[in-house]
């Protein structure tokens, strides 16, 4: 994958999400992206005002616990929800084209044209009743309405040959169901690739397989993209998956970015006490095996009735150092040293840094 | 091996098969556990470790009776429990007991998380001294959950906060051993440190013996003493934990370890990668059942079953003809990708 | 094609999201799903009115003799002075005065008010007793069968099949007026207590598959949930599992199926009457009204119309708040 240990040299050191470059922009640019949920027992801020860029051939790991908006984030970027339940607002840019506010059918073109989407369970999103190979077929007429039958045939079969399925040509006739979890979830690739789309979303896209063919899956994802030069979305709630394959990271919790920056950034220096306490309380292949881990306390907030101010204080163990600062103030993203590393916390940066070394980086990532 | 007269459990050839039938006529059979051996020694901690279809909560089902073996026999503090009826088991179910995975339908949704907890004792006909109440609220207070919310229900719980309800109910009977299948894997990150922290302490207070059921290699390591691997049915390597961390002897061990994201490692993880998916339990490859997503497979390995022997004298048991010797990260045969 | 399944799935995929975490401190004793059932019923208003319409209803056939005392008119009294030569009721539509509420009855002259509270009392009392019936004896069949599996589901399935293949009407016709002269001769007159037992016993044979199929697939899905499993694992009995861990689940399904299975019984047995197999004279009774109020249509509308509106009116509510309680019972199924 188009890993670079160092950032980008032309990356603007401004506290703000990326901006457009002049030359080739971020492929997705999203800014102050805002979901809400009308229910019955209130308004679920599910995204809070969320802003990102994805370039071509990079990754972006959005990392959070279930609730965190995570998945609602990369939904809204495909159109996916349903406007009469949620409403969205903020600017959502595909390859220059703005997204909210475009008629459902032409956002229904760009999806899996430009952008296509790999799910957690390819069960569901494989319709058990036609053959893999139909279905893939299928996904590329919607889009290409001149191509014949037997040339969607060959796209489709190309493809499956491209995720590493062994015996393409007869495997284009069988059905989800004969299928293997990990062939499954290759196949919902290639049906994802099939239009050679610029930006892919993969939603948990290893957490139903087991970690042998979760390694396969990452380097299928990292090959296709030096391959196809996209810009991919990795939702995941495993730090692990995240070091692995992401380039830029970005850490939600409560519907808000708490951190964002390059993966080195972001699990070698974290700022936020939040990224902190998922660094030190996933445990590990190394290190001291009889140690405790350090969990975070407390449970994740309702998104309906979220803590006043920084919505991590009740869980925070230095909340108390900013006074009533963490419940009274909303922490904004801003800048936290490094270029392109952005951080949403009041304790000032020199604390933090002091902070890490004294109480987390022994037990935590450097253990 | 520990010697046969201290352990609290002893497994000897544990076999499940469930038949196949296609209209009436049995059609074979899934081959879900083959011939299990291995023992649980009072307050040690095992981990079973393998991919999904390996057969170890199989495995979990059998020990706590859930699921009646084909073959084989489960001995429970030196009592042969594989057969025995409800009556006969009474005395033992209160020593013997299991954690679930999913905190959500592990709990009755119209029972208040009094009379969950309160259950094995109801069911069992045992009154504690100072009456169900006070032991159902020490048991929160020991779990970590406040002993008011004895008359709530679960839905008003978060995951984590219902798991513990399920390690309450599992320590109501004060048992000696606990099976756990994959207790936190259904939580969130954050919260499954919690749920580790609180059963490692847990077995240390109460001396507990644990029967660890995982996939996450990573859990198993902080929290148990020995460590067994399946595959397809079989446990392929056996033995203390650092000797299975450290010095894998089998290659599936190896490969499983390879795999796992690690945070502290930026970039792809280790070398190996094994292609193709677990081979289905119906119809397992002859010999070796890893052979055929094995790197170092030779002609032996189909004909020849490996036996779970000892390499070198000591307590690690690997069941492979050409087991690794070195220490991990160092793999000693050449080919580390193979196509089928 | 290919579109629609991934944004099936995506949709699916939303709903944790959507579904709100609930806050963690709300007070120490907690609401029962139960309690969150009443209070989503008392929001519904469709409900709330459907089901005060039911009271009303109930209560005016319970309180039927009292009524008749105080409106000073009994069910079987006859007004053959108030009729006129045709026997038809003197005075407009047909016959309503302030004595007569809803008029008089064509040729025998009876009140339509007082016998419509009658009929309601017996209709009411043959739907309960007939659906208490159905659902203790499908609810039994449906939990014996999910629960034990094996041969007894084989069984049980299998008597279910037979009993839906079974054409109703037809066999009614053929066995209520066969079980009468068995036991009271051609010329004896038969009990209305009797014919009440027969009918519901008609109904019982036939209407407790519907129950009985739809608690069984509700106890196998629960069988296999780890909470049975943890009290198996405790060792617990079969009673304790049958009654202490799924009956409870059950409760929800079972209460939405004895609320639409009352209407369809109210219906039933007025359709059984129609066809003159159901309760005879003189007990009264709603759908033998109707049938016998069909030849007036045109020359006495009244006569169709009370009991016709009435008839409408309660099975309407009866449905209504069926509806109403499995929205309530199961929030998800109305989205």
């Amino acid at each position: 994958m188009g890993r670079s240990e160092t950032v980008p040299s032309g990356e603007p050191d401004r506290p703000e999400v990326p901006e457009q470059r002049t030359g080739e922009g971020p492929y997705l640019q999203v800014r102050d992206l805002r979901v809400r949920f009308d229910t019955e027992d209130g308004v679920v801020k599910a995204v809070d005002g969320v802003s990102f860029a994805v370039e071509r051939g990079r990754t972006l790991g959005i990392v959070g616990e279930s609730g965190s908006g995570k998945s609602v984030t990369s939904l809204a970027v495909l159109g996916l929800h349903n406007a009469k339940r949620a409403t969205i607002t903020g600017e959502i840019s595909v390859g220059g084209r703005q997204l909210i506010g475009l008629p459902e059918e032409e956002v229904r073109r760009l999806r899996g044209r430009d952008m296509a989407m790999i799910f957690q369970d390819p069960l569901s999103a494989l319709h058990p009743y036609y053959t893999v190979g139909k279905q893939i077929a299928e996904a590329y007429r919607v889009h290409h309405p001149r191509a014949g039958k037997r040339e969607a045939r060959t796209r489709a079969v190309d493809m499956l040959g491209r995720v590493g399925i062994p015996q393409p040509a007869k495997r284009f006739d069988q059905y989800p169901h004969e299928f293997s979890g990990g062939m499954r979830q290759r196949a919902m690739i290639a049906m994802a690739l099939v239009n050679d789309p610029d930006l892919l979303i993969a939603d948990e896209p290893t957490t139903a397989l087991d970690v042998t063919v979760q390694a396969q899956i990452l380097d299928l994802l990292s090959d296709l993209q030096d391959e196809f030069r996209s810009a991919i979305i990795l939702i995941t709630h495993d730090l692990g998956v995240v070091s692995q394959v992401a380039d830029d990271v970005l850490v939600m919790y409560g519907g808000r970015a708490v951190e964002h920056g390059s993966v080195e950034q972001v699990l070698r220096r974290p700022q936020h006490p939040y990224t902190w306490g998922l660094l030190s309380s996933v445990p590990s292949l190394h290190g001291d095996a009889d140690a405790d881990l350090v969990p975070i306390k407390g449970n994740p907030p309702s998104l309906i009735n979220l803590p006043s101010g920084c919505a991590f204080h009740p869980r925070c163990r230095y909340a108390d150092r900013n006074g009533d600062r963490s419940r009274t103030e909303v922490p904004e993203l801003r800048a936290a040293g490094e270029a392109g590393h952005l951080v949403a916390c009041h304790l000032p940066a020199e604390e933090r840094t002091r902070l890490y070394q004294q109480d987390i980086a022994q037990v935590g990532v450097a253990r | 091996m520990s010697t046969e007269t201290e352990s609290l459990l002893r497994v000897r050839g544990l076999t499940k098969h469930f038949p196949v039938r296609e209209g009436f006529r049995a059609r074979g059979a899934v081959r879900a556990v083959d011939g299990l051996d291995f023992d649980v020694r009072p307050g040690e901690t095992l981990g079973l470790v393998g991919e999904s279809g390996c057969g170890k909560t199989t495995t979990g089902r059998m020990l706590v009776r859930l699921l009646e073996p084909t073959s084989g026999t489960i001995e429970f503090a030196g009592r042969d429990i594989t057969h025995a009826r409800r009556g006969a088991l009474r005395p033992l179910r209160q020593d013997l007991q299991i954690i679930f995975q999913d905190p959500y339908a592990s709990l009755n949704p119209r029972h208040t998380v009094g009379r969950i907890v309160a259950m094995p004792l109801q069911v069992n006909g045992i009154n504690p001294p100072g009456g169900i109440r006070k032991r159902v609220q020490e048991l929160l207070e020991l779990v970590g959950l406040n002993p008011e919310h004895y008359n709530r229900y679960p839905h008003e719980f978060s995951g984590g906060q219902r798991q513990r309800i399920g390690i309450a109910r599992a320590l109501a009977l004060r048992p000696k051993l606990i099976v756990a299948d994959e207790p936190v894997s259904a939580l969130d990150v954050s919260i499954q440190a919690q749920v580790i922290n609180l059963l490692r302490d847990l077995q240390r207070d109460l001396d507990l013996a644990f029967v660890f059921i995982a996939h996450d290699l990573a859990v198993v390591r902080h929290f148990c003493h020995r460590v067994a691997v399946m595959y397809l049915g079989k446990i392929v390597e056996i033995g203390d934990r650092d000797d299975i961390y450290q010095r894998p002897q089998h290659p599936y061990t190896r490969a499983l370890l390879s795999a796992i994201p690690d945070v502290t490692a930026l970039g792809p993880a280790g070398r190996i990668r094994l292609t193709g998916d677990v081979p289905t339990p119906l119809n397992p490859p002859s010999g070796c059942r890893f052979r055929t997503r094995c790197w170092k497979a030779q002609e032996r390995c189909a004909t020849e079953e490996p036996a779970l022997v000892p390499r070198d004298g000591g307590a690690q048991l690997a069941a492979c003809h050409y087991p690794e010797n070195g220490p991990i990260g160092v793999v000693t045969s050449e080919p580390v990708e193979v196509s089928q | 094609m290919s579109l629609s399944p991934v944004e099936g799935a995506a949709r699916a995929e939303m709903e944790p999201a959507a579904d709100p975490v609930k806050p963690d401190e709300q007070g120490i004793v907690g609401r029962s799903p139960g309690q969150l059932a009443w209070a989503r019923l008392r929001r519904d208003r469709t409900a709330m009115v459907s089901g005060v319409v039911l009271v009303l209803f109930v209560v005016l056939a319970l309180a039927a003799p009292l009524i008749a005392k105080l409106y000073g008119v009994g069910p079987n009294e006859q007004f053959q002075q108030l009729l006129d030569g045709n026997g038809m009721p003197l005075g407009y539509v047909g016959g309503i005065t302030g004595d007569h509420w809803f008029g008089l009855e064509p040729r025998l002259g009876r009140d339509i008010f007082i016998r419509m509270i009658y009929g309601m009392r017996t209709s009411l009392f043959i739907a309960f007793a007939a659906a208490l019936v159905t659902t203790a004896i499908g609810v039994a069949a449906g939990i014996l069968a999910g629960f034990l599996g094996g041969i007894v589901d084989t069984v049980i399935s299998w008597i279910t099949d037979v009993a839906l293949a079974l054409p109703f009407l037809i066999f009614a016709l053929a066995v209520v007026p066969t079980v009468g002269l068995r036991f009271y001769g051609p010329r004896e007159e038969v009990p209305p207590a009797f014919q009440v037992i027969v009918l519901i016993g008609i109904f019982a044979a036939f209407g407790w598959t519907s129950t009985a199929r739809l608690v069984r697939g509700q106890v196998i899905s629960l069988r296999e949930r780890e909470f049975v499993e943890a009290a198996r694992a405790s060792g617990a009995g079969l009673g304790h599992m049958l009654f202490r861990q799924l009956l409870p689940n059950l409760w929800a399904p079972i209460l939405v199926a004895f609320s639409l299975a009352v209407p369809s019984y109210i219906t039933g047995e007025a359709a059984l009457s129609f066809l003159g197999i159901g309760i005879l004279e003189p007990t009264a009774d709603f759908g033998r009204m109707i049938f016998q109020s069909i030849p007036y249509l045109q020359t006495d509308p009244a006569y169709v119309f009370f009991p016709g509106v009435t008839i409408f009116i309660l099975v309407l509510a009866f449905n209504l708040l069926g509806d109403a309680l499995r929205d309530a019972l199961d929030p998800k199924s109305s989205r």
